[in-house]
């Protein structure tokens, strides 16, 4: 999908390559090429369209799902409305969720949800962008849904012993997203001041919303 | 667990493992390419992501241990793509061929 007219270590815009572009070529990203070549050469895709779902895929991040938690938070109707079909309302905000079904899990006071997709690493994209790497983990997925306590202490999250933690097990066509407990102190907050304080691992249930600061 | 609880390796739940390592990564420019690939080939219904898991899971957990997580989804993505008809082996090993005698880095043998 480049010019074929250099060979220093430049891209065609005129930055250096990106660490992995340097690297000794390996088995696996040959046959990425290969492939890709293939499939625009018959005429299934094309460079553009790949490099559009790029583009796509980038502009996705916890941000709109940090979007959606800080409107059901200021927005009880919504919030009724996220609860009863995640997908649904979720577009209402003009965001693409595709043919998932997407699950909104409420955290309260006593009630502390966490996900994790344990055969695969089923994540809700869509909203949250690509899953970190330890999503993606034998240990996550093996101990989440057996020792989730022990699981969130690592990630720095020790909860009550009288807090009920449910874990989620995501799949294929079902994905889930957390919406964190409304931190106190935030009543006279926007909309997207309120948004700042969703991270990302408060929406996977493997952190809690950021305090005001 | 037991070997022979009658689950497949890729079941993981509830059996032992070690820490949650916490390191991320940004993704490399392949890595997003496949992942759109995988996108776009299942959205022209070239193949499902049932299949992207059958293939999977069929890999083993020796692949799950010793490739990476976009490597596998190259395996799995070419494994459909080959059953779908879309390309034949043959056609991916000569380009396969071609690109290495390009350049010895990815920037290079993908022109980009």
């Amino acid at each position: 999908m480049m010019p074929h007219d250099h060979h220093d270590h430049l891209s065609p815009s005129g930055h250096p390559y990106r660490k992995d572009n340097d690297e000794p070529l390996t088995y696996w990203q040959c046959m990425e090429i290969a492939m890709r070549e293939l499939l625009i050469e018959k005429g299934v895709t094309t460079a553009t369209e790949i490099a559009s779902q790029i583009d796509t895929m980038d502009a996705r991040s916890p941000a709109n799902g940090a979007a959606v938690v800080a409107r059901a938070w200021v927005d009880p109707a919504f919030k009724a409305r996220l609860l009863e079909n995640a997908s649904r309302a979720s577009r209402e905000m003009g965001f693409d969720i595709g043919t998932l079904r997407l699950i909104a899990l409420e955290n309260t006071e006593d009630i502390h949800n966490v996900v994790v997709c344990t055969l695969c690493s089923c994540y809700p994209r869509n909203l949250l962008g690509l899953p970190p790497d330890w999503y993606k983990t034998r240990a996550y997925r093996s101990r989440v849904v057996k020792e989730p306590r022990k699981v969130l202490a690592e990630f720095g999250l020790e909860l009550p012993a009288e807090t009920t933690v449910r874990v989620h097990d995501s799949t294929a066509d079902m994905r889930y997203i957390v919406i964190p407990v409304r931190p106190d102190g935030t009543e006279n907050m926007t909309e997207e001041e309120l948004a700042e304080l969703v991270s990302r691992d408060s929406m996977i249930g493997t952190g809690i919303a950021k305090l005001p600061s | 667990m037991k070997q022979n609880d009658g689950r497949r390796w890729h079941d993981m739940g509830g059996q032992a493992a070690g820490p949650v390592p916490k390191e991320d990564h940004d993704f490399a420019l392949w890595e997003k390419r496949i992942d759109a690939l995988m996108v776009l080939c299942s959205a022209k219904g070239h193949f499902t992501v049932d299949g992207l898991r059958r293939a999977l899971e069929d890999m083993g957990e020796d692949a799950f241990e010793t490739m990476s997580y976009y490597e596998r989804w190259v395996a799995s993505l070419n494994q459909n793509l080959v059953e779908a008809g879309v390309y034949t082996p043959t056609e991916l090993g000569e380009r396969m061929e071609e690109i290495a005698t390009r350049g010895e880095t990815y920037g290079e043998a993908a022109h980009g």
